[in-house]
């Protein structure tokens, strides 16, 4: 199987849908002669043109909700959104217009659009440019919302949200881009709403998304060395929540640490706690652990960030603590 | 553009040649439409007195002028977005009057099948996109739709257009500079109208506007504004005729104020205590419903009993309408995930209040 970067999967992608179909058409600021702030369209204009690849104003709110508007009429835009945190100035359309549109008016006007932006902190952008609110959308019925984590599942999901009548939100991270991995030749559609069991343990089950399984992945095979098992679940789908697929993993390994990057209060890991509490509560041996970023606005300095934000040696200690909890021998 | 206080485009009315060559069906057309909206928006103040209608209601009683104006310069093939006060819209733009009305009883039978209601009318088939509630929110999705039609078609007199509606109150928020701008550098086929019935709530034009003359905000996007007298049925419809032209032939996108009153409070349960004496009367004064009756009479356009029928005819149509509604089945709760997603999902969820997400496992 090829091996290519989740950039390039995402760039290939765009590409083949934009010539599949021509009622897809990209939108955003700087897709076109500036390629995108991370490269994602390079080469697209050239191709498409500039009615297809679409440099608009910097007027989130605006092109966000023209791009609503457009999938109303039966085209199928795909919007990039610079990084997660610029989607604020574009919220109440996202969340009270491209949510709302197909059930409030009864199920008259589908609305197919994509909006992509990468989320992410860890690059020394402070407060402002690391957000992980993810978990916004994903509390929005209405919207979808995939965060793939490999450039395979980059380029399923990428293909299931253009071809979905839905609005999905597609979650990027800024420390995955350049990633590699194998990615299957020819169509390939993931089924939104699906978590993946992306590595089998009998031990303990990490539950996490995005930059998160790549962490995941890794110390789950540093931990192997020791004896200890690790299934990793891969949640894929942030809206729709595959509950049963982590809910199954959990009642087999009894054990359950959710690795986020959003922050700890009302996040992703208290969602899936409590879904635990009701799919595998006398299955679980010990408390859920949750590994998330600290609370406060992400400082610029390195060493504040580092201590901010969820990483490997965090899961590692979390891991030990939960099996500690419950005499776990190997 | 003109810099006088408040330019206002003369039509057939105004010029004092009345009706000049406006065939008399088409002015009793126009009479017809108003009055229709006029007695429906009437019975829905009863009707949510009464409790039939839920939520917030607001009416367009003193627009009838504006809206059917409006209307008549929009063609078939072309799309509407309009804010919440939608009624008379989707009433002129041909939606089946007893359908709104269960819209707004929250009727399975309803435009949105119960699930918008009051503020949110739409209907494909008329292409009226929306009824929106969120302030400035049906500018974005307006001017993308109108971003649609250049994709699939050629600019010409054929060509469909859109045209958004708005209040003077929404000239103010971010959506409207982004989506006129939009529409200025994409060469957009749109009209976008400011209904301008001189208050957002309680808040008057000059207090919310830096620049009150609404049309004039055009000027920043080298959009042409014009202002026009909103109880002029046939000025309003030919100024909007003319934009829109402007936006199928040249897609020049446009924007034209309409001056128009609002009767009543800002919606059915506002008693608008804050408006003046004087104010009120000017806005009774300038009713366009018995104005318009008024002059169709004095040019011979129609007979009292003529007018008569066409008021009975209203009266009985919306007591149909509102029979209809009453009539209509409520949409009962198994049917409250039915328009959850247009692609069915896995794991799409269907927990009702206190039902669990995660299916339960039987304890051990
Ligand atoms: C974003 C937003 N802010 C506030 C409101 C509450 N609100 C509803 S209507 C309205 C006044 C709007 O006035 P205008 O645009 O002149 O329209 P009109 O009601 O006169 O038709 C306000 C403030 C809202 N619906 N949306
Ligand atoms: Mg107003």
């Amino acid at each position: 199987m090829p091996t290519t970067s989740y950039r390039q999967a995402l760039n290939d992608t765009l590409r083949a849908e934009l010539t599949r179909d021509e009622n897809v058409f990209l939108l955003g600021e700087e897709i076109g002669i500036f390629e995108g702030s991370y490269k994602i369209t390079a080469g697209l204009l050239k191709e498409f043109g500039p009615e297809r690849v679409r440099d608009t104003p910097i007027a989130e709110e605006g092109f966000v909700g023209a791009a609503i508007g457009a999938a109303m009429l039966g085209m199928r835009p795909v919007v990039e959104i610079m990084t997660l945190n610029f989607s604020l100035v574009a919220i109440d359309q996202i969340v009270n217009h491209a949510a709302k549109i197909y059930g409030m008016f009864g199920g008259q006007t589908p609305v197919p659009m994509v909006i992509r932006f990468p989320g992410g902190g860890g690059q020394q952008l402070a407060a402002t440019h690391s957000q992980n609110l993810e978990v916004w959308y994903a509390h929005v019925p209405g919207l979808k919302v995939v965060a793939p984590s490999t450039p395979a599942d980059a380029k399923a999901l990428l293909t299931a949200a253009i071809r979905d009548d839905d609005p999905v939100i597609f979650l990027e991270n800024l420390s995955l881009y350049n990633t590699k991995g194998e990615v299957p030749d020819g169509e390939q559609i993931a089924e939104i709403g699906k978590a993946a069991v992306v590595k089998e343990g009998s031990d303990l089950t990490v539950i996490t998304y995005s930059r998160g399984t790549v962490i995941a992945l890794e110390t789950a095979r540093q931990l192997e060395d020791e004896g200890i098992s690790v299934e990793v679940v891969d949640l894929r789908s942030l809206r729709p929540l595959d509950r049963e697929t982590f809910c199954a993993s959990v009642r087999k390994t009894s054990r359950a640490v959710v690795l986020e990057d959003d922050w700890l209060s009302y996040g992703i890991g208290a969602e899936i706690s409590a879904s635990l509490m009701e799919g595998a509560f006398d299955y679980l041996d010990a408390p859920v652990g949750r590994v998330a970023a600290a609370e406060v606005p992400l400082p610029y300095a390195k060493a504040l960030e580092v201590a901010a934000l969820p990483d490997a040696s965090d899961l590692v200690r979390v891991i030990r603590e939960v099996l500690d909890d419950t005499s776990f021998s190997r | 553009m003109t810099d006088q206080a408040a330019p206002v485009t003369a039509g057939s009315q105004a010029a004092g040649s009345f009706p000049g060559n406006e065939p008399p069906e088409v002015l009793i057309g126009y009479y017809r439409e108003m009055v229709l909206i006029r007695k429906f928006e009437l019975t829905a103040d009863q009707m949510y007195k009464r409790a039939k209608i839920g939520g917030y209601c607001h009416l367009n009683l003193g627009e009838e002028a504006t809206v059917v104006g409006l209307m008549a310069a929009l063609q078939e093939k072309d799309y509407l977005f309009t804010n919440y006060r939608d009624h008379g819209y989707a009433l002129s733009r041909g939606m089946d009057p007893g359908r709104v009305m269960a819209e707004l009883f929250g009727k399975s039978t309803g435009v949105a099948k119960g699930r918008g209601g009051s503020m949110h009318l739409f209907d494909t088939q008329t292409r009226m996109l929306g009824g929106y509630g969120i302030v400035g929110g049906q500018l974005p999705p307006a001017t993308g739709a109108a971003l649609a039609l250049t994709f699939r078609g050629k600019p010409g007199p054929d060509a469909e257009a859109v045209m958004c509606q708005m209040g003077d109150g929404t000239t103010n928020i971010g959506a409207f500079h982004e989506s006129l701008n939009i529409a200025a550098i994409w060469n957009l086929p749109i009209v976008y109208v400011i209904v301008n019935n001189r208050l957002g709530m309680g808040t008057t034009v000059e207090a919310a506007s830096g620049e009150p003359l609404l049309y004039k905000r055009g000027a920043s996007y080298r959009m042409p504004g014009e202002r026009v007298d909103g109880n002029d049925v046939v000025a309003v419809r030919d100024a909007a005729t003319a934009a829109l032209d402007r936006a199928r032939v040249d897609r020049q996108p446009g924007l034209l104020e309409v001056m128009s009153f609002r009767l009543r409070g800002h919606s059915v349960v506002d008693p608008a205590r804050y408006r003046s004496a004087a104010d009120v009367e000017e806005a009774q004064a300038a009713d366009p419903v018995p104005a318009f009756r008024a002059q169709l009479l004095a040019a011979g356009v129609f007979t009292e009993e003529q007018a008569v029928q066409i008021e009975d005819d209203a009266t009985e149509k919306v007591a149909s309408a509102v029979a209809f509604a009453d009539s209509s089945p409520a949409p009962t709760p198994d049917e409250l995930f039915d328009f959850a997603y247009a692609t069915p999902v896995a794991n799409a969820p269907q927990a009702l209040p206190g039902q669990p997400a995660a299916a339960r496992e039987p304890r051990l």
